[in-house]
């Protein structure tokens, strides 16, 4: 499988820090066809967790009709400068990725 | 009478062990993992019960849905969903003329704000709902997006 990064950013706002993510994800449904009318099978990001300094704070449950390579914008409470923030997610094949960030 | 006398205990634990089986892989499945019946539903009315149960449903005007009135590409509509109201536990998003209606859940903690961002698809023209789980009430709020072309190109 192709390298799927996770892209993040992010910035602190009094005190709450505004994530923005952006994932690189087919988001296969698993209706379409292919040329020769063959069904793509589907592939699709399930679950998204995302910590603050290693606690979840925000978990989302995915199902096909989020775009391909979904972009995803939270918002995560007392956080200061300095504190990590980790994204990470898993597909319906297992496949799975993560991006971290240090708040600046 | 002596093969049954060992036999009958040990078929009835069997099936206490069978049955504290069941009970254990259901407990966790119920906790933490993710409504795939509520995901794989093609009707509203199913996802609705899968994920709300009887807990009663009435709209809120404290839940804002951002989303555009007239999508010019259904494979790419923005959504933003936030609320000002307490105890939000999670966060679904709806979209009713979609083959599989349930989009995406978000479940929130005491640390997250009720405000998340995401793109999805649309397949054609739909009341887009956003519903708020509270312990005791589902809130929601709904709009209607136009889509002029369909999000199933991908």
């Amino acid at each position: 499988m192709e390298s799927r990064p996770v892209k993040m950013r992010g910035k602190v706002v009094d005190g709450v820090a505004e994530i923005k993510v952006l994932m690189k994800h087919p988001m296969e449904t698993g209706t379409r066809r292919d040329d020769a009318g063959a069904v793509i099978p589907a592939e699709f990001i399930e679950q998204v967790t995302c910590e603050h300094n290693g606690n979840v704070v925000l978990t989302a449950d995915w199902g096909t009709s989020v775009s391909k390579n979904p972009y995803f914008a939270f918002k995560v409470k007392s956080a200061k400068s300095g504190d990590t923030v980790k994204v990470g997610w898993t597909d319906n094949l297992g496949n799975a990725s993560k991006g971290e960030i240090v708040l600046k | 009478m002596q093969i049954q006398a060992i036999r009958q205990p040990s078929r009835r634990r069997f099936i206490q062990g069978l049955m504290s089986i069941i009970a254990l892989s259901a407990l966790p499945f119920q906790l933490l993992a993710r409504s795939t019946k509520a995901f794989q539903a093609t009707k509203l009315e199913t996802v609705k019960a899968e994920l709300f149960g009887d807990l009663p449903i009435v709209d809120s005007s404290d839940i804002s849905l951002d989303i555009p009135d007239i999508a010019e590409n259904g494979a790419v509509v923005p959504v933003s969903v936030s609320t000002t109201i307490e105890g939000a536990e999670a966060i679904h998003v709806v979209i009713e003329q979609n083959p599989n209606p349930l989009s995406a859940s978000f479940k929130l903690t005491e640390f997250s704000v009720a405000d998340i961002s995401m793109r999805v698809k649309m397949g054609k023209s739909s009341m887009v709902t956003a519903y708020i789980k509270t312990p005791t009430t589902i809130y929601k709020t709904s709009r209607e997006v136009k889509v002029t072309i369909g999000g199933c190109g991908g």
